[in-house]
């Protein structure tokens, strides 16, 4: 069975972003960037099916530019065997990646694709399910236990009140929620590993996919500033405010 | 043209998130059309036609419909979907679940998590956890939007309930029945695993009491609950809380979990991290308990106490009580 692991390469979660004064974009020069955590999550999630002897082969896609060539090593250092760099420059909204990804899932014909519920960038929690709808195939999004057997996906889903668990039939679409694992340190070894396997570049205009963006970003702005910073003394003085909140 | 609502329910009852994204819909212009995909939910036709605004309710009825399964929901409203200008839902798990695949159904874009309608085509939305406020113009014909619940208030229900039993909601707003699809087959139900609770929900309770990983165990973290019930409090937790066993999943406040905006948050225990942060900086007032003074959850503070939570809790509840 082989896995294919669409992952991104964001800010990473520790950094907080401004807005550029101009209001043009978001500013991330020179910011710290990193694998999105759900993507790392879906990568150790793939690779682990390959250590239980489930999955034969993991491969991970990203779409970017010749830096993002930096999370795909990650990935391979996690334990994927195999990487792809759709290499495109321009902005990637999130139909169009679905629709790149779709692309990749023809050519590779995976039993399974594992990717992030979100990105923490944009956040938009779309490209598993659009993927899934484009492809026809079933989805088990904010996955928080993946358990694969006699051609099924079976997928407990983090959900409002609780949990859900379906079955999906393969080939499927599964989406990672944080509790899904823990994703395991790469070990240098295994770093050393990463460099030497393949890597394959493809250009965004070889796929012949429609990419035009959809959205217009018209303005990026921070958000309202919120004044905190007030203390109190003691627990009664916390009581009174607290009351003085409820009525 | 028509904007569509995705009803969310249980087949007995509207899921009050649902009215936010009616009151969404309200400002985009337009009748309001709500779908309530569901197996002998009735009931909830007649609810969400007394919701104000809505002008009619479509119902589509079949046992692959009684849990809300994306593949099946999707293709009923992509089959529909041409009729609309918008088509909304609110950004519950399951209106993230169903959207985006509906949107790639109809091959056009989505825009999550709206904070502020501006017009018909032109959005405003959180990204980065929050740190960034960005708005975007979508340019498809078919605008899908997820709706930040906390952002919209929820659509008052206006009319009284129908006199004559008859199969209408209130104010004569009609229920046209819609023919079920075939299911996908390509999903199946299993289970439903419900925390069930008797506390207010979060995204919709007026107080909210969390812990984080500061309360040290879930025996500790069950300690909240008295402190909850005095206030009638719905009861959250911290992603690490979340982690480490403390709380269910579905406690989880923050960029990932659930985004509230009570009117007001008492965090104890929880240092504050960005991505908590995400979830309820938009409490109109912030309570924080907790020993580390540099903690960033007082930076967003209105009321911080640096103080074990051990030594603050049984004393303020003996105060509240009084």
């Amino acid at each position: 069975m082989k896995i294919l692991v669409p992952i991104k390469r964001v800010v990473d979660y520790n950094v907080r972003v401004r807005a550029k004064a101009d209001g043009s974009g978001v500013e991330i020069a020179g910011v710290k960037m990193s694998i999105n955590p759900f993507d790392e999550i879906a990568v150790e999630e793939a690779v682990r099916l390959k250590e239980k002897g489930i999955a034969s082969e993991v491969v991970v896609v990203t779409i970017g530019q010749d830096v993002a060539q930096d999370v795909l090593r990650t990935a391979l250092a996690i334990g994927a065997d195999r990487a792809i760099l759709v290499s495109m420059d321009s902005e990637i909204q999130p139909l169009s990646a679905a629709k790149i990804i779709k692309k990749i899932v023809e050519q590779e014909k995976p039993d399974l694709v594992i990717t992030g519920k979100q990105t923490i960038d944009d956040e938009s929690n779309q490209v598993g399910q659009m993927l899934a709808a484009m492809l026809g195939w079933g989805q088990g999004t904010f996955a928080s236990k993946l358990v694969v057997e006699n051609n099924s996906a079976i997928v407990t889903r983090e959900i409002d009140g609780g949990h859900v668990m379906v079955k999906l039939p393969l080939p499927a679409v599964v989406t990672t929620d944080l509790r899904l694992n823990e994703p395991r340190y790469a070990s240098l070894p295994n770093i050393m590993k990463a460099r030497s396997k393949p890597l394959t570049k493809i250009n965004i205009s070889d796929l012949g996919v429609d990419i035009t963006p959809r959205l217009k970003h018209l303005k990026y702005e921070d958000p309202k500033k919120r004044t905190g910073g007030g203390k109190v003394a003691n627990v009664a003085e916390l009581a009174e405010k607290i009351k003085g909140v409820i009525g | 043209m028509p904007i569509l609502v995705i009803a969310e329910h249980d087949n007995k009852t509207l899921h009050p998130a649902s009215l936010h994204a009616i009151t969404a819909a309200g400002e985009l212009g337009g009748e309001i059309h709500v779908l309530v995909a569901g197996n002998g939910a009735s009931a909830v036709c007649e609810q969400a036609a007394k919701a104000s605004g809505v002008a009619k309710i479509l119902h589509s009825d079949a046992p692959h419909y009684a849990y809300p399964l994306a593949e099946n929901i999707a293709l009923l409203i992509a089959s529909i979907g041409k009729n609309y200008s918008h088509i909304l839902a609110t950004a519950t798990t399951t209106g993230k679940d169903i959207l985006p695949r509906v949107a790639a159904m109809l091959d056009v874009s989505q825009v999550s998590d709206v904070t502020k309608i501006i017009s018909a085509d032109t959005f405003v939305h959180p990204i980065y956890a929050g740190n960034i406020i960005e708005t975007t113009q979508n340019t498809d014909e078919i605008k899908i939007l997820t709706i930040r619940q906390t952002a919209f208030s929820a659509a008052s229900s206006l009319f009284p309930p129908p006199v004559n039993g008859g199969r209408s909601g209130g104010g004569g707003v009609a229920i046209e029945n819609i023919e079920p699809l075939a299911a996908s087959g390509l999903s199946e139900f299993v289970e439903l695993q419900e925390n069930k609770t008797e506390r207010p929900e979060l995204t919709n309770a007026r107080i909210i009491v969390s812990g984080g990983r500061g309360m040290g165990s879930p025996e500790n973290y069950k300690q909240l609950e008295k402190l909850a019930d005095l206030l009638h409090a719905g009861l959250g937790a911290s992603r690490a809380a979340v982690d480490a066993g403390y709380a269910p999943n579905d406690h989880q406040v923050g960029q990932t979990g659930k985004i509230v905006a009570p009117e007001l948050y008492i965090a104890v225990g929880i240092s504050g991290a960005i991505q908590h942060q995400a979830g309820m900086k938009d409490s109109k007032v912030i309570v924080a308990i907790n020993k580390d003074e540099n903690a960033p959850i007082f930076d967003i503070a209105d009321y911080g106490l640096v103080a074990q939570w051990q030594d603050v809790l049984p004393e303020l509840e003996t105060l509240l009580a009084k």
